[in-house]
């Protein structure tokens, strides 16, 4: 089955957003690659169309 | 890209080359009477955003206190307070006059100011002169060994390095820096390297003009790591000065906090400041403090970050990180590299070794900040709410969102993008 699988391979993980996770994964010898990600902040949201039309 | 945006784009690209293309030199120490032009009668500069004496903290007044009877302008502590309370001086910021003082930033006109000159742009900056650590003025120390130290600053040591600087020419900076980052300074929290390699320089001189005071100069400068800060402060200003005054740039060309508020200034909004209220440092405390004991964060320093040194390159200075509780180098070179996320781009003359020579992340740019939610990383010394008690601890702080929030809502109106 593709879940006996996916089980008894390598985990290979890329993870998103907290860190922790990755810590995680890290402290046990599994690979990953963290990727620094958080979501917009509520001032860009306040000023999302105002930073549009100034260009970023 | 619409219209506003070009410009922007175009202002914020001559922001960065003008702070890139500085020529800082250390050309004198003066009196700040004869260094800072127009400087009316019974001011007393301070530290950050303007503010009331009513609305000082507690180290700020006690300084000021200080500097009135240092200056002769009351006889005792307890006048000084009722002069300052009653409108017997007039208080403005540093920065209103080319100016930068660290944390309660007080300088009045008796007091030696240290002077860069920017020669690619002929602006000049003035920083008082490092006093030691412990019980000093910036700390809101005002007893008579601050006042006699600060006379003996004034009256002999800032005269002597002084005639050494301009019997050599002033002592370059650009490159001195660039030295001092690749041994370890981030030239806010850590001044070690440039300390002494600013002593080497001078040294000889000083032995030439003021023999009979040597020792007493070198230990004062050796005896102190935090001696460049005031040299790189001054040295900021003068960087940071000429790209103030760009129409449609969103860079920030100023960020200081007297103890009460933080405030920072567009390049492009004229005198106009953005304040919110000053943070409390996370960090390490040393032994016996508590956070209770720490004050709202306080004083010019913030050029350094300003211009692309200290938080913005923390990742220069492994010994730093630990020292403000900043976490491990791989944390440093996080922060450097969050900064490189909301400033205009790397300055190459000033590298970190520990980032394959990248260069510093310099000027930040306001839009930035709000569209990716990172607030500019600012190393800093807490100092204890007790006046004249010295610094408690080190850490990290960041300005308050909402002068950003401020800032750009003025651009806006002033740049008819509403």
């Amino acid at each position: 089955m593709e879940v006996d699988k996916l089980l008894n391979t390598e985990v290979r993980v890329i993870n998103v957003g907290l860190r922790a996770f990755a810590q995680d994964l890290e402290s046990r010898k599994s690979p990953v690659v963290h990727v620094d990600w958080s979501p917009p902040p509520a001032s860009s949201v306040k000023f999302g169309s105002l930073l549009d039309r100034l260009g970023v | 890209m619409t219209d506003i945006a070009s410009r922007i784009e175009a202002a914020n690209r001559e922001a960065h080359r003008r702070m890139l293309g500085a020529d800082p030199v250390l050309v004198d120490v003066m009196l700040a009477r004869d260094a800072i032009p127009n400087l009316p009668p019974r001011t007393v500069l301070h530290a950050g955003p303007p503010i009331s004496w009513e609305r000082m903290c507690g180290p700020m007044r006690s300084a000021v206190a200080g500097a009135l009877v240092f200056e002769g302008w009351a006889s005792d502590l307890a006048e000084a307070e009722t002069v300052a309370a009653s409108g017997g001086v007039r208080f403005e910021p540093n920065h209103h006059y080319d100016g930068v003082g660290p944390m309660t930033g007080i300088t009045t006109p008796g007091v030696a100011v240290l002077v860069v000159e920017n020669r690619a742009f002929g602006n000049r900056a003035f920083c008082t002169v490092n006093e030691g650590m412990g019980n000093v003025m910036r700390f809101g120390g005002n007893d008579q060994e601050v006042r006699d130290r600060l006379a003996w600053i004034a009256g002999v040591f800032g005269p002597a390095v002084g005639a050494a600087l301009r019997r050599r020419g002033g002592v370059p900076l650009k490159g001195l820096i660039a030295r001092g980052l690749t041994m370890g300074d981030e030239m806010h929290m850590r001044n070690a390297a440039c300390t002494g390699l600013i002593l080497r320089e001078l040294a000889a001189d000083l032995a030439e003009v003021a023999p009979a005071d040597l020792g007493r100069m070198l230990r004062f400068i050796s005896g102190n790591d935090m001696f460049f800060l005031n040299i790189a402060m001054a040295m900021a200003k003068a960087v940071a000065a000429p790209a103030h005054g760009i129409p449609y740039a969103t860079v920030v060309t100023t960020m200081a906090r007297n103890g009460t508020d933080f405030g920072i200034r567009l390049s492009s909004t004229g005198d106009a400041w953005f304040t919110g209220p000053a943070q409390m440092a996370r960090g390490l405390l040393f032994a016996g403090f508590t956070e209770a004991d720490g004050n709202p964060d306080i004083g010019d320093s913030c050029i350094t970050e300003t211009v692309g040194l200290g938080g913005c390159a923390m990742a220069a200075s492994p010994a730093v990180v630990g020292f403000v509780g900043a976490g491990a180098l791989s944390d440093a070179i996080g922060y450097t590299r969050s900064m490189s996320e909301i400033t205009v781009g790397p300055n190459p003359e000033w590298t970190m070794p520990t980032m394959a020579m990248a260069g510093v992340p310099t000027a930040i740019d306001v839009r930035k900040v709000l569209s990716t939610g990172i607030l500019p990383v600012i190393n800093t010394a807490i100092t204890n709410r007790q006046p004249g008690r010295g610094q408690i601890g080190a850490g990290i702080v960041n300005p308050p969102l909402e002068c950003f929030q401020q800032a750009l809502m003025r651009f806006a109106e002033v740049h008819g993008a509403l």
